[in-house]
């Protein structure tokens, strides 16, 4: 059954069916009296027609073909795929939480309110921000929100002129994306020989029309930008504010803060650094958090107490306003309060741990891989790939090679600064006998590539499907059944 | 890597063709290589104007989106629509292929950018 491979619509049969209800005890009424004739569909839907036992099957099979954190190594650098402790589920699934209803008096739910405040004051302490919203629902999400709280604070300044967000090229490609959906042009910075900003470079972009940096700190390198200090100068000097993606916040937690380096906004991603699951692309959670002078643009409701009583405050005039229906991702937010909770002064560790992890893999690989920039590396770091090879084995090879030995591929060809990248990120909470597995098995990878060089470019070969053919699928894409 | 000796390039990896007085703007062949098979190319409306440096298309490969920067200021005047059946032409051969023709601003801008022989050695 490994290679089962059909959609639920394939093992349709008419009339077969996964229900028997008992016999209705209740006086029927036909469905044109209760239901205008308007809304009522004109034919059968097309529902599969499938047994009890075909649907259990169907979906259990497919189950067994997922892979996440789990079921094996997820080194996707960049996105933090740490473990996520089934305690925090058990916790976000208790009836107190789960039955609330997003309109409820704010009476009834003093718990949920003081479970968002306790966070809100929890990420302050961890960024060393003054104020946090958890309202935006994801990471780019709180990128937008964050870049209109600088438009807001700049046009009450009378710079509403200001139109221009400075922007890394190593930077996630989110980052230009809110800017231009912020109404801003972004204008890349080159990163230097070293993969950190070059101040002169930066000092020189610098001019009356600049809103801001957004900078990533360590940056997708996996590389802390030293020289922070320096360029929280240039920027405010120049009447600027300081943007910082918190997506590396993994390699700062207890050990520096945003806040401390002169940031006046950042974002977090709960499913990264706290712990909360990815999901199929969701739910995520992107709490934001500024500077007090930034405070009262901050999005509504603001979570507010009153002598030990908890409200949502609508009634802030120079508010953004929602940029979330309700309160935000609630189910995440209770995951990561839980896990704050849980590791408490261990949230350093978790930092010191991941950045350990992969110092270790960079040093154990650096001699089998292109170590473009070879330096104390934070929670990832980036090789670029094989180089120049008598076979032409490309980053894709070996990625899709790594897939036969159990792993889940690395990030490929991201960071766009270095060529042919693989980005590595383990995270803190893989064993050191999970480590050198991967290790062992990319160190084989290398050797194949000069001595089978075939099984890398017909890799991968135990998978449901072989290497797909990724450019007929972006220039053909067929996006239904049939 | 293929360089046509008559062009004009750019640090970004782009070229320009001198027609009499009309200009055409490319991809080199080391830029089609680095990206990847392309998927799709953006192509800007005509008669729009860009300055030298700005971006006026942006090419999609399995790896990448890239951003491509106009060599020169200058008016769009010609665009090839058939990239957008075919991107895959600019990997066949990226110097028959242009992507715009434009209509220069000021012909001493070319000064600025890199002959064939500096293209060369600038990719080394």
């Amino acid at each position: 059954m490994n290679d089962y491979n059909q959609l639920i619509f394939e093992l349709s049969k008419p009339t077969r069916m996964s229900y028997s209800l008992p016999e209705n005890d209740v006086d029927d009424s036909a469905i044109d009296e209760v239901i205008a004739e308007k809304y009522l569909r004109k034919e059968d839907a097309l529902l599969p027609e499938v047994s009890e036992l075909d649907v259990v099957r169907h979906y259990t099979l497919l189950s067994n073909k997922n892979y996440g954190v789990d079921t094996g190594f997820y080194p996707l650098g960049s996105c933090t795929m740490k473990y996520n402790p089934k305690v925090n589920e058990d916790l976000a699934s208790l009836d107190g939480f789960t039955t609330l209803h997003p309109l409820q008096p704010t009476s009834t739910v003093q718990g949920a309110l003081k479970l968002m405040y306790e966070l809100q004051n929890l990420l302050e302490e961890i960024t060393g921000m003054y104020k946090v919203s958890l309202q935006p629902s994801a990471g780019s999400q709180g990128e937008l929100a964050g870049l209109m709280l600088i438009k807001a604070w700049q046009q009450a300044r009378g710079e509403g002129h200001r139109n221009k967000i400075i922007i890394p090229d190593s930077a996630h490609g989110t980052n230009p994306a809110s800017a231009s959906m912020a109404g801003y042009k972004s204008v890349e910075i080159k990163s230097n020989d070293n993969g950190t900003i070059d101040c002169e470079a930066l000092k020189a972009m610098m001019d009356e029309n600049t809103a801001g940096l957004m900078l990533t700190n360590p940056n997708t390198l996996g590389l802390f930008e030293k020289d922070i200090i320096e360029i929280e100068r240039l920027v405010h000097d120049a009447g600027g504010l300081l943007y910082c993606d918190g997506a590396n916040m993994n390699a700062n937690l207890g050990i520096t803060r945003p806040g401390d380096m002169g940031f006046d906004i950042v974002h977090l991603n709960l499913h990264k650094t706290f712990s909360t699951p990815h999901g199929g692309g969701g739910p995520g959670s992107g709490p934001i958090g500024v500077t007090k002078a930034l405070e009262k643009f901050l999005p509504v409701p603001r979570i507010v107490e009153i002598e030990g009583h908890y409200d949502l405050n609508y009634d802030e005039e120079n508010s953004i306003g929602m940029v979330k229906s309700f309160y935000g991702n609630f189910g995440v937010m209770i995951k990561a309060y839980a896990y704050i909770l849980t590791m408490g002064k261990n949230l350093k560790k978790a930092s010191q741990y991941a950045v350990l992890n992969a110092n270790y893999m960079k040093e154990k690989l650096k001699n089998h891989y292109i170590l473009p920039i070879d330096n104390c590396c934070k929670h990832e770091f980036v090789l670029a790939g094989l180089g120049e090879n008598e076979h032409h084995i490309t980053t894709l090879d070996v990625a899709k090679r790594l897939i036969d030995y159990g792993y889940h591929p690395p990030t490929i060809y991201f960071p766009l600064i270095i060529d042919s990248a693989l980005m590595i990120e383990p995270t803190e909470t893989e064993s050191k006998e999970t480590l050198d597995g991967f290790i062992e098995a990319l160190i084989k990878i290398s050797e194949e590539a000069k001595t089978n060089p075939v099984q890398l470019k017909t890799a991968p070969h135990h998978t449901p499907v072989r290497r797909l053919d990724e450019v007929k699928a972006a220039r053909e894409p067929k996006l239904r059944w049939k | 890597m293929k360089v046509m000796a008559d062009y004009y390039y750019t640090k970004n990896h782009e070229w320009l063709r001198m027609e009499g007085e009309k200009a055409y703007i490319g991809i080199t062949d080391y830029a089609q290589k680095s990206m990847g098979d392309i998927v799709y190319v953006e192509i800007p409306e005509l008669e729009e104007f860009f300055d030298k440096g700005s971006c006026f298309s942006v090419i999609e490969s399995v790896k990448t989106a890239s951003d491509i920067y106009m060599p020169v200021d200058g008016v769009v005047t010609q665009i090839n629509n058939t990239l957008e059946e075919e991107p895959e032409s600019l990997n066949e051969d990226a110097y028959a292929n242009w992507i715009i023709g434009i209509q220069l601003k000021d012909k001493e801008q070319l000064k600025e950018l890199m002959t064939g022989e500096e293209y060369e050695t600038f990719c080394k």
